[in-house]
């Protein structure tokens, strides 16, 4: 498979259609795989689609202690396998992109495929399918990158770990590499369940990273 | 009488109750018997998309990559909209109210005291006393039969249509000015425009899909100039934001004409050869310098300067406008001040070089070409021409003296409601509880009524009012076609039977004409014979549909009226040729004065609330806040409100505050933001009763579109002091899924 996801975060319109229809698709259970978040909602409308980045040394593949988490030919990363699934959360915690999330129903790690059985058909995702701006577009790069005035980054920089990825970033800058502050240091995350509120930004941002902070279905 | 006794009880057993879940529940490798090709129940886009059947039932979508217009592309709404049609809130028999309870009734009892107490009524008051409310989210052959019935059925004068509170302004400044009602250019016109001008218009929350459009424009190098008081994502994904007062609109225009004269970027033999009353548009312009515009619209001159020298520099470049510029009391002013910029820079009727109005509901330009509007007759002819009503009347076999006169705009219509001139009502496709501004007066006017009708496929919360209500269709169980707002004519095709004993609309009125003693003029079986009587209706009006086929439909991917003979096929750009639609062929200037908003902040109101939507429900919401997915996104109203202003009042962002006008009050969530206004608030109206922002909009109507002004009234705010309100908003369970699914 030569396609690929492109991420173009400053066309997002926050309409979370990608959220909604991720949800159709045959594997996915109702459960959607995709997250869209307000960055400041006090400051500015902006939002930011998260997609699974599909690493090629996937961290959460590397700290399953139960070889759970594959990829497969095309350099898609699979949910975990049910079998072998052993509920740790290992890769939820240590995904630096904070994709994958554990349904505590199904006793099961869930994260985006790439819609694998739309593309193994010849099908494009369903959050590709239904972007109203492009801000999450799949094909090739010969397909998407001319038509944009955005760059394409598919490297990340976590403090100490350098992580690169199948699915790119279409971003404004002359940069090589998306270097993300802070990493290496544990800042504390909220609590799990806790019912402490945030003193600044808005309530929209409060709710959300209060229950995205959960990690969970 | 109709008033609402058990209100808990109708809710318990109408909702609306949160759905989230396809047909079956959730299921991997469904054997889908058929697919079937459509388009969205919602907006004026009518995207394509396929329905999923099994087992008779719409179970699922599947993106319809073949429609040329959205690609397979649909915003969270189309997403979902499949799941109304086996939503446990459907109405599946006919309902009539006893004792304060609605009793299920068959639908010959139905009908048969629907048509005595409409009998009844006229006998008593005439004819006139039966009014008709209808809507534009139905297929076209269903408007055009609504016209119809008013006229022919039940003979009386009162027909109008929620396009009143739509799309109106802009038909009367389109009619005014070009001498037809249709957005000029088709959206693959949008690319090929350098600048873009989009005034209140929030594409990015009303309109999803044009954004295909907006974003293929950006890629090619364009611009966007974006006026609205909000800092919306359209506007924060713009190049140049004029974050004007609401009601200032006609100022901005002005500036900018005026900037575009005086730089010398007019089109002088366009002006002079295509069009009339430039001088005194311009002796009017020449007084609003950038600096004056700016004191009234509170938009800084140099922001004025540069979107007038952008626009006026471009080779090409497209107007576009909205509900922002139309809902006011002079909205069809503020229309008419772009359409001046258009017609003096003479861009229009060339590839890229244009306007139009993006019209909101799903029908919004087919519902209002074929006679559901007050004053019209199929085929965009007027009821104040006597030659138009005596083709009508030719054709429908009608005597000349039994056509009724021109009615009124709905929000009057309400007014004689409770003056006591219209006693019967009958509503379809409208919920005026929720979207008709002043919503306490409106409640007056139903409980007033001595019979009320409503056909609806959810209890909205005006059907609560009513005293039958008959169970119609939703758009998968029924074929017929639609306009988008580009004039594109779609077909809605059928994918399922009605459930229980709900029935197609158009059966319903025909049924009623038919008891009624009228069924001699409606002889019309199945939509397609209803469509065909249509398009030999519009035969040689301006929205001419005669060449118009299902058939060609399918083979065009729609088709874009006028489409005069059978060989046409259709007409994607108007003024290709610089015609107009006036008798000389030229379009008009109108020299627009500034007047503002009927209701300016003061010492005792001193905020100015605008009203508006989002993405996540459409309209008044009788469809969309019964799905789950799209309630857990927003499932309740909110108020937004600068960081400064708050600071003034002692508001915290999500406290719970009270809104007051001078009509209502409502207690709303606070949402702090640093993207509107310090002087405007804004209340998403898609809720009813006590939380509907129309409790306090302005009923005040534009004097010719008659369309009420819902973007600009008088408000304050007051802090509540209760220890026993919630912080934050009840229902407000985060934006993101994983709160909807723990639930399940």
């Amino acid at each position: 498979m030569k396609e690929t996801m492109f991420i173009d975060p400053q066309r997002c319109i926050g309409c979370r259609s990608c959220v909604s229809a991720c949800r159709e698709c045959d594997t996915h259970k109702g459960y959607s795989m995709i997250f869209v978040d307000y960055i400041d909602r006090a400051e500015t409308t902006a939002t930011m689609p998260t997609v699974c980045m599909h690493c090629s040394e996937p961290t959460c593949a590397q700290v399953c202690p139960a070889d759970a988490i594959k990829m497969n030919e095309d350099g898609v990363v699979m949910s975990a396998l049910k079998p072998r699934c052993l509920d740790c959360r290992n890769c939820v915690n240590a995904c630096p992109f904070g994709v994958p999330k554990y349904n505590s129903a199904m006793h099961l790690q869930m994260k985006c495929d790439m819609c694998y059985d739309r593309t193994s058909e010849g099908l494009v995702p369903m959050c590709a399918s239904v972007c109203p701006t492009g801000a999450i577009s799949f094909g090739t790069y010969e397909q998407i990158v001319p038509l944009r005035r955005t760059k394409p980054v598919n490297a990340h920089v976590f403090g100490n770990q350098r992580v690169e990825t199948k699915v790119y970033l279409m971003l404004p800058t002359d940069e090589d590499e998306v270097t993300v502050d802070g990493c290496g240091v544990f800042e504390g995350r909220v609590a799990v369940g806790s019912k402490e509120t945030k003193t600044e930004g808005s309530w929209i941002d409060t709710q959300v990273e209060e229950s995205d902070s959960r990690n969970e279905f | 009488m109709s008033k609402v006794q058990h209100l808990e009880q109708i809710i318990e057993l109408y909702g609306p109750h949160l759905h989230d879940e396809p047909y079956g529940g959730w299921q991997a490798g469904r054997v889908i018997d058929r697919v079937v090709p459509t388009h969205c129940p919602y907006c004026g886009i009518q995207c394509g998309m396929n329905l999923l059947v099994s087992d008779e039932h719409v179970v699922g979508f599947e993106p319809r990559y073949d429609f040329p217009v959205n690609e397979g592309k649909l915003c969270p709404k189309g997403v979902t909209a499949y799941l109304q049609t086996h939503h446990p809130d459907r109405l599946l028999y006919p309902l009539i109210k006893r004792n304060g309870n609605f009793e299920r009734a068959s639908w010959d009892e139905a009908l048969d005291l629907v048509v005595s107490k409409f009998k009844e009524i006229q006998s008593k008051y005439g004819k006139d006393a039966i009014g008709v409310y209808s809507g534009s989210s139905l297929t076209t052959e269903k408007t055009y039969l609504m016209g119809k019935f008013a006229r022919a059925g039940l003979g009386t004068r009162y027909i109008d249509y929620n396009g009143r509170l739509c799309m109106v302004s802009a038909a009367a400044g389109n009619n005014k000015a070009f001498g037809i009602d249709r957005a000029a250019n088709p959206w693959t016109d949008i690319p090929m425009a350098e600048v873009l001008i989009l005034a209140g218009a929030n594409c990015a929350e009303t309109f999803p899909i044009l954004n295909k459009f907006l974003w293929q424009q950006r890629d090619n190098g364009g611009r966007w100039i974006v006026i609205d008081p909000r800092e919306t994502p359209t506007a924060r994904q713009g190049d140049l934001h004029l974050q004007l007062k609401p009601g200032t609109d006609v100022a901005v225009a002005n500036g900018m004409l005026n900037v575009i004269i005086r730089e010398g970027l007019i089109d002088e033999e366009f002006i002079r050869n295509r069009t009339n009353g430039w001088d005194d548009t311009r002796a009017i312009v020449e007084r609003f310098t950038p600096e004056i515009s700016a004191q009234i619209s509170g938009v800084s001159a140099e922001k004025i300067i540069q979107a007038g020298l952008l626009y006026g520099r471009a080779k090409t470049g497209m107007i576009m406008h909205a509900r922002g510029i139309e809902h006011h009391s002079h909205g069809v002013d503020n229309v008419l001040s772009y359409i001046n910029i258009v017609l003096a820079t003479g861009k229009i009727g060339d590839p890229g070089r244009g306007y139009g109005t993006i019209t909101g509901q799903g029908n919004g330009q087919g519902g209002r070409e074929h006679g559901q509007k007050a004053d019209q007759l199929p085929g965009q002819r007027s009821m104040l021409d006597p030659e138009h009503r005596k083709y009508i009347c030719e054709f429908w076999g009608l005597p000349e003296d039994e056509l009724p006169q021109a009615g009124v705009s709905v929000v009057e219509m309400f007014d004689k409601m409770r003056e006591g001139e219209i006693k019967g009502f009958l509503s379809i496709c409208n919920n005026g509880m929720v979207s008709l501004p002043d919503t306490n007066n409106i409640r007056r006017s139903l409980e007033g009524l001595e019979f009320n009708v409503n056909i609806d496929f959810f209890m909205s919360e005006s059907s609560r009012y009513a005293d039958v209500v008959l169970p119609g269709t939703s758009w998968a169980e029924d074929e017929g076609v639609t306009t988008s707002a580009e004039g594109r004519v779609v077909k809605i095709n059928k994918a399922v039977d009605p459930p229980g004993e709900a029935k197609q609309d158009w059966w319903i009125i025909n049924e009623i004409a038919r008891r009624m003693g009228r069924g001699k003029y409606f002889q019309l079986n199945t939509p397609r014979e209803i469509f065909d009587e249509l398009r030999n209706a519009s035969k040689g009006g301006k929205a001419d549909y005669f060449g118009i086929t299902y058939e060609k439909i399918d083979k065009q991917d729609g088709v874009f009226w006028p489409c005069p003979t059978q060989e046409h096929p259709g007409t994607p750009r108007l003024f290709d040729n610089k015609e107009f639609y006036h008798p000389d062929k030229k379009a008009k200037f109108h020299p627009i004065e500034y007047f503002g908003a009927d209701e300016k902040p003061d010492d005792d109101f001193p905020l100015i609330l605008t009203s508006g939507r989002v993405v996540y429900q459409y309209l008044s919401g009788n469809q969309t806040r019964r799905i789950g997915f799209l309630v857990q996104q927003c499932p309740e109203p909110y108020v937004e409100i600068h960081p400064e202003t708050a600071q003034k009042l002692k508001i915290n962002d999500g406290e719970r505050v009270k809104v007051i006008s001078r009509r209502g009050e409502g207690v709303f969530p606070a949402l702090v933001v640093r993207t509107i206004r310090p002087d405007t608030i804004f209340i998403p109206y898609h809720w009813g009763e006590e939380l509907a922002a129309n409790q306090l909009t302005n009923p005040k109507l534009d004097p010719t579109s008659k369309i009420p002004e819902f973007k600009a009234c008088a408000a304050k705010i007051e802090k509540i002091h209760s220890r026993e309100l919630p912080i934050l908003g009840k229902g407000r369970k985060g934006a993101s899924l994983s709160e909807v699914q723990r639930g399940k």
